[in-house]
């Protein structure tokens, strides 16, 4: 049976993000609404072409700030009429929405679809209960964090901190190399206005940075910001004249392993690894065409985690690779995390590197444009989460 | 480090969680193929038998990955301590997450044979583990 890339029938036609930054004080709605009112008219569209809604992960209230509204309040709030819409967890990452957006215009449920991801980390969080610190200000815990958090591992920190100190222990990879990632991603974010953190980071900086979790020092790890990020996912045969649009060459959906986060066979492997691998069995596509990458760097090591997921190097191979650093650097052969990434830009939890992907292959990056950029692939996520994006520009 | 959460017990887990008052480790296994199963279910993943039934084993484990913790995600955490990502001796593929004790934290390397030794908090028994106290 031959493949169906029902992808190519959906379109990324406009992009929004609202302020950016720390303690902003304003409510998930609010966020989500400013960056909406930017992408509908990105797109050239008015609220009444939005037919559908799709967002990860929904409303929760299990991390402060983690995802402070769902589909409904948004639809309140703009008053919305809906014919299709989806929020949730339990899809291939923060970019299944996108996927679960895409699907649906494909297949005709909705024309335009209105995709958010919103984070109010940095003002929801108190001392008492953190921004991501699983099970902090609980009793009990259950599901997978029962695992971990009754040991103290509380934090993705600890749980991916194991991952990067297997990969070193088995590939030579040295914290030098890996904070690469660090240092590149602070470079960028140099040219980002938006980026929480702006000025140089010099590799001692990053060494001698207290230690969260080793091999993660406090440089490894991004930081929880305040932030929505939107964009519109459209029919890629409407009739409408769009003027921004980001074609999709393939998504990455697959998860093969362990739903979990210690009992994959491959401990220098995540979900990112089987996503990647889908990916690339649906495009004609290869590594070596891809001009830019936008990785989720909530840790560094997953950065490199994906950067191997995606075949850029060989297995184990990173380390070499990431000596540096230039390959990674605008100018560099494949320039990473662009806008700063999460490390310096803000968790904006796997959308801030969709909307430079798009602002990229738009041709509209300014300062950090990377220049003839035609293909970009995007992975968000870690551990048994993870899901990617191939983007082409629209020539 | 009484003050972490602990987990919720329930008809699938409490056999695990509460298998240290019995004074050893237990795991889940297939009756039917002698599958070893974890995290605890209810069926066995292998062959889709619902005979499964917790086994004791020896509390033998070696490190397969770590981790040195140094921040206080809970206000009364004392740091540092040693987390890691153990594999069971006699229960092959099956991995633990867990907190290393009696251990200095630069000590703690990939390969390392520990033991179990249990926490007892509350209605909970925490599979901890050391080094390993010479032959056995």
């Amino acid at each position: 049976m031959n493949t169906v890339i029902g992808e190519r029938n959906a379109i990324i036609t406009g992009i929004g993000q609202s302020e950016v930054g720390r303690k902003l004080g304003r409510s998930g709605v609010s966020l989500t609404v400013e960056a909406s009112i930017e992408a509908i008219a990105d797109a050239g569209l008015t609220r009444d072409d939005i037919d559908g809604v799709a967002t990860y992960p929904g409303a929760t209230n299990a991390s402060p700030g983690m995802s402070p509204h769902g589909v409904n309040e948004l639809k309140e709030a703009m008053r919305l009429n809906l014919d299709w819409f989806s929020g949730g967890g339990e899809i291939p990452g923060q970019l299944g929405a996108v996927m679960n957006a895409i699907a649906a215009v494909a297949a005709g449920y909705c024309n335009n679809v209105l995709v958010f991801r919103t984070v109010t980390e940095s003002s929801a969080q108190t001392a008492g209960r953190r921004a991501s610190v699983v099970g902090s200000g609980s009793g009990r815990v259950d599901g997978w964090a029962q695992w971990m958090v009754p040991f103290g591992a509380m934090s993705a920190a600890n749980w991916i901190a194991m991952y990067a100190q297997r990969y070193m222990h088995e590939y030579g990879l040295t914290r030098e190399q890996l904070g690469q990632i660090a240092l590149t991603a602070r470079y960028h974010a140099g040219m980002n206005p938006k980026a929480i953190f702006r000025s140089p980071m010099t590799m001692d900086d990053y060494l001698s940075a207290r230690m969260i979790s080793w091999p993660f020092g406090l440089l490894d790890c991004d930081v929880p910001c305040d932030g929505s990020t939107v964009v519109i996912v459209s029919r890629a045969d409407a009739a409408a004249d769009f003027q921004n649009v980001v074609r999709v060459e393939a998504v990455g959906a697959a998860l093969h392993g362990r739903s979990s986060w210690d009992q994959r066979a491959d401990l220098t492997t995540m979900a990112a690894n089987d996503a990647a691998a889908a990916m690339w069995k649906r495009t004609d596509l290869k590594p070596t065409d891809v001009d830019l990458v936008q990785l989720y760097d909530g840790f560094t090591w997953l950065t490199l985690c994906w950067l191997e997921a995606l075949g850029f190097f060989p297995k184990g191979e990173a380390g070499p690779w990431l000596e540096g650093g230039a390959r990674i650097r605008l100018g560099g052969e494949l320039p990473l995390n662009t806008h700063g990434g999460q490390l310096s830009g803000g968790r904006l939890h796997g959308y801030g590197y969709l909307h430079e992907a798009c602002l990229q292959l738009r041709g509209q990056a300014g300062a950090r444009q990377v220049v003839g950029a035609e293909v970009a692939a995007v992975g968000a996520g870690g551990g048994p989460i993870g899901g990617s994006l191939l983007l082409t520009a629209n020539r | 480090m009484t003050t972490l959460p602990l987990p919720v017990l329930d008809e699938t887990n409490s056999a695990y969680w509460q298998a240290g008052e019995t004074g050893s480790l237990r795991i889940l296994r297939c009756q039917s193929c002698r599958a070893w199963i974890h995290p605890p279910t209810a069926v066995c993943p292998d062959c889709l038998s619902f005979e499964v039934a917790p086994e004791a084993v020896s509390g033998r484990a070696t490190v397969a990955a770590f981790t040195i913790n140094y921040q206080k995600w809970v206000p009364d955490m004392e740091v540092p301590f040693a987390l890691a990502i153990v594999e069971l001796d006699d229960a092959p593929g099956i991995r633990l997450t867990t907190r290393l004790v009696d251990i200095a934290p630069d000590e703690v390397r990939c390969g390392l044979a520990t033991e179990v030794v249990f926490e007892h908090v509350e209605d909970v028994w925490l599979p901890l583990f050391r080094p390993t106290q010479g032959a056995k």
